[in-house]
């Protein structure tokens, strides 16, 4: 571990901003803001976006690298932050600004942990349809800035397709906003959709306005089992074609039984997953689908038909077992990263038709190096490719690498592309963790620098230079 | 000339109009407005109705129409490829065998290009349920003013790195002149069914909106028309609308056909319980198309009414309908002008329509003050200046009434980090420094724009 204390002078202008309860600065406290193996000189907890901006403002004019935080459950995501001097905790900013039930809009500081909001829209029959990785410990803000995606972008997009508005504050430590809190509005540029998966380098979120959604009706899911990958694609392209619309669907590898089954699972999720519905030898499609009983009939009925059409094994309908089951789909990634000592996750993004022949070069980059695997793939063409080493020793390390560039490749050649944003934090360097360079880069280098010229925020999680 | 104007109330004189056919023409032309130093705007059919195809401050103007090959249509992935100045319906009926189709719908689509929607992030009836422009782009290849041939995004999802066409989408033709466009195709739903619900209060139909989405359903498509706009477009179209009540909504639900035959049960049951004098479900496409005729065409119709109208785009929370329509009301009675409502209720986007002869001046005075009451008011109810005709010319004055200096400047300097001589679409979207607070003097407006 990494760090170096502040200048006295330093730790006291940060107590004149937030108080001096609000500063940390002992080894204990600190290393719970590691971040791959660096920590910060100290943490420091504002209350108010006002304290943020001259919390920003400070480290600007010092030149100290600031690292937002949550909830610090996805801060190992892409590249070691090449300077990290204190870390923003930003959970006490956690109040709902508003909810307008009527209107279907929301209002958020970006502490607040997306399970309070779960709580607060439930009650109006409401629900954000985000039901992302760590879901049960996720700041909003955390959510938004490391783009994590969920089963429900099937149906639901992403949260960039129902995010309506921002508070930020730029590199600079100027508090200001973009956006606004209706559904529906064209008013200048929508910066809030770049601060979306930017991992904090383009400022740092202090307030989120959302669209809610009504919560469905009954929902059921249906469970179709495959002997080979490509009978469930099979089934995937059949429902595409169909009148169909489903809200999840997901492709589950073999060994995915295995990690749902396992302890680590039942750390996100306490429920047991219900029995015999996944198998470890087979290939799952799983979907799930809303509505009155006669449209779940309907569903049921056809997603029968076309599995049978696609060669299923088995098929089970999920009803009341749905719950601990659709909640191991959603923590996919943390229970994979709980299920090796250096889990190295793979995030593909292909066409749908190529999606098999990216699972086929997959599998074999990863067979080929003695590497165990499991793998999600939802049906828009995303696959979560999970590598599962024994331990972090340079043969493993050797063998991840080979594996993961192969992996690199070929995505390139079907016209995707793959990152990795979960990896060892020792293995960082030698992984091209956002897959080889872009000809865009030169464009998001302009972006960064309009709103981090002094280069503070997050610095080299995204990319050396982002 | 012909190219002096758009959809909007504004004019404007280019020095030169271009017609670019390939990406290699666009470059050329942007190496020579460097070269001149001229300012340089680009322009697909002109339907826009915010001056945001205008040369404001003369130079080129490239026009985009002769850049119209759909490129690649990839049926299995639904996925398109177009050109800019592709016809947005041209698309979808290009689609349409497969069951696809380009589920942006403004007005205009008959006529309005995609290059343009993804300029003005459009949106249209439709978009309550299928979301606006940005819902739907995937991939932009543009080319900056600085002569630089740019590709963002990608048709794969996810494409690493910040959003930069979450960024380009909708930024009125200020950063890049695109060139090429991915989209992603809509599965047409299975079943549709199209209501006219008939009210003789105007706060029993925007009570109706507020009451179906607080009951939790969606509409594919929530409009509103009140009396007069009725009367006006029943005279011009046959659309068997009735003349005598004081508002209609027409409501659209989509979907698997179970779910549709109840949710058209659900909806007409709510337009009664808020005494709904009528409720009519459309018993065929040929009835389906006439209504949606009439709300299409309300524009038209209503042009022929008056020399001149003024159409507003403002947003509030839907829950904010009732009194929002009572105070467009009430401002039209102070001014002395007849404003006529045709708007997406169920997002909250207002268009109210002023009536006025643009040939008296002190009536086009009137016209501009009673259009910003009713903006300023839509911004007291916690909504926003435009939701989907952009902020163009029309509006950059009214920014700061949402937008701080700050909030305005970090955009100023995206601009100018895309755009560093201001060459491209030069005094749009934001206001000039200087006259900060002053109103600009309006040339005088033209009559009738085609739809919103």
């Amino acid at each position: 571990m990494t760090s170096s204390a502040f200048s006295p002078s330093v730790t006291s202008r940060l107590s004149e901003i937030v108080g001096a309860t609000n500063v940390a600065s002992d080894f204990a406290q600190l290393a719970t803001y590691e971040i791959d193996r660096k920590l910060p000189a100290a943490a420091v907890r504002p209350g108010s976006s006002e304290e943020v901006a001259e919390i920003v403002k400070f480290a600007a004019a010092e030149r100290l690298a600031l690292v937002a935080t949550g909830a610090r459950t996805k801060l190992g995501i892409g590249c070691a932050p090449t300077r990290y001097d204190l870390a923003l905790d930003m959970t006490r900013l956690n109040k709902v600004i508003a909810h307008d039930p009527g209107d279907l809009t929301l209002s958020v500081e970006a502490g607040v942990p997306l399970a309070k909001l779960v709580q607060i829209l439930a009650e109006h029959r409401q629900f954000l349809p985000l039901p992302v990785p760590f879901a049960n410990r996720t700041t909003i803000g955390g959510l938004i800035a490391s783009g994590v995606d969920s089963p429900l972008r099937q149906f639901y997009g992403t949260a960039r397709d129902f995010l309506l508005g921002m508070e930020y504050v730029t590199g600079e430590g100027v508090a200001t906003k973009s956006g606004g809190r209706v559904v529906k509005n064209v008013t200048g540029y929508d910066i809030h959709k770049l601060m979306i998966g930017a991992l904090g380098t383009l400022g740092v979120i202090t307030r989120v306005n959302f669209k809610t959604f009504p919560m469905p009706l009954a929902t059921r899911g249906f469970i179709a089992r495959f002997a080979i990958a490509e009978n469930a694609l099979d089934m995937r392209h059949r429902i595409a074609r169909s009148a169909l619309t489903p809200l999840t669907m997901e492709i589950l590898s073999p060994r995915v039984a295995e990690l749902f089954g396992s302890d680590a699972a039942t750390r996100y999720e306490r429920a047991p997953m219900p029995g015999d519905v996944i198998s470890n030898t087979e290939w799952a499609l799983t979907t799930g689908y809303a509505g009155n009983e006669q449209v779940l009939d309907r569903y049921a009925n056809e997603l029968k038909r076309l599995a049978r059409e696609s060669s299923a094994t088995g098929v089970t309908i999920l009803s009341e077992n749905l719950p601990p089951a659709w909640a191991r789909k959603r923590e996919f990634i943390p229970i994979a990263l709980a299920s090796s000592p250096a889990t190295t996750i793979v995030k593909i993004s292909v066409l749908p038709v190529r999606m098999k022949e990216a699972i086929a070069v997959a599998q074999k980059a990863a067979e080929l190096n003695d590497l165990r695997w499991a793998a999600m793939a939802r049906g828009l063409g995303i696959i979560y490719f999970a590598i599962l080493p024994s331990d972090h020793t340079e043969q493993w390390r050797q063998r991840v690498t080979t594996a993961a560039s192969a992996i690199q490749e070929a995505c390139a050649k079907l016209a995707g592309h793959a990152t990795i944003p979960w990896a060892p934090a020792e293995w960082k360097t030698t992984l091209q963790i956002w897959g080889p360079s872009r000809p865009d880069a030169a464009q998001m280098q302009k972006v960064k620098s309009v709103f981090d010229p002094q280069h503070i925020l997050s610095p080299g999680r995204f990319a050396p230079n982002l | 000339m012909l190219y002096e104007y758009d959809g909007s109330v504004e004019v404007a004189r280019p020095n030169c109009v271009v017609f670019p056919r390939t990406t290699a023409d666009v470059l050329a032309i942007v190496k020579l407005a460097n070269q001149y130093q001229t300012p340089l705007v680009g322009r697909g059919a002109g339907t826009g109705l915010s001056g945001g195809a205008l040369a404001r401050k003369g130079g080129i103007l490239a026009v985009f129409s002769r850049m119209n090959r759909i490129l690649e249509i990839d049926i299995e992935n639904q996925r398109a490829t177009v050109q800019p100045g592709v016809v947005n319906a041209d698309l979808s009926a290009a689609v349409a065998h497969a069951g696809l189709h380009f589920a942006p719908d403004p007005s205009s689509q008959k006529a309005c290009t995609i290059g343009g929607n993804v300029s003005e992030n459009s949106g249209g009836p439709h978009t309550l349920a299928y979301g606006v422009t940005t819902n739907h782009v995937l991939s932009l290849e543009a080319v900056l003013p600085t002569g630089e041939l740019i590709r963002i995004g990608s048709s794969a999802l996810d494409s690493p790195g910040y959003d930069l066409l979450g960024l380009f989408v909708g930024s009125e033709g200020t950063l890049a002149l695109i060139t090429e466009i991915t989209v992603k195709l809509t599965r047409l739903p299975e079943a549709v069914k199209t209501l006219l619900a008939i009210f003789d209060t105007l706060d029993d139909a925007t009570e109706t909106v507020v009451d179906i989405t607080a009951r939790g359903i969606t509409p594919a498509a929530c409009e509103m028309l009140d009396g007069w706009t009725l009367r006006a477009v029943e005279a011009y179209v046959h659309a068997g609308f009735p003349l005598d009540c004081a508002a209609v909504l027409l409501l659209e639900v989509d979907g698997v056909a179970e779910a549709v035959q109840q949710h058209a049960e659900e909806v007409a049951d709510i337009c009664r319980a808020h005494r709904a004098r009528e409720v009519r479900v459309a018993r065929d496409a040929r009835e389906r198309d006439l209504l949606w005729k009439g709300r299409k065409n309300a524009f038209g119709a209503v042009g022929r009414l008056s020399p001149t109208y003024y159409v507003q785009d403002g947003v509030i929370p839907r829950t904010k309908l009732p009194a929002t329509l009572r105070r467009i009301n009430e401002i039209g009675v102070k001014y002395g002008f007849q404003i006529g409502n045709i708007f997406h209720a169920g997002d909250g986007n207002l268009h109210p329509l002023i009536l006025f002869d643009a040939r008296d001046e002190a009536q086009f005075r009137g016209v501009v003050a009673a259009a910003d009451e009713i903006i300023q008011f839509c911004i007291e109810m916690g909504g926003s200046i435009t939701g989907e005709h952009g902020v163009g010319m029309e509006k950059d004055r009214l920014m700061p009434l949402l937008f701080s200096e700050a909030d305005l400047d970090v955009m100023r300097d995206l601009r100018a980090a895309f755009n560093p001589q201001g060459l491209l679409n030069p005094d749009k979207i934001f206001p000039s420094k200087k006259g900060c607070g002053e109103i600009h003097v309006r040339p005088l407006p033209l009559a009738g724009a085609p739809s919103a």
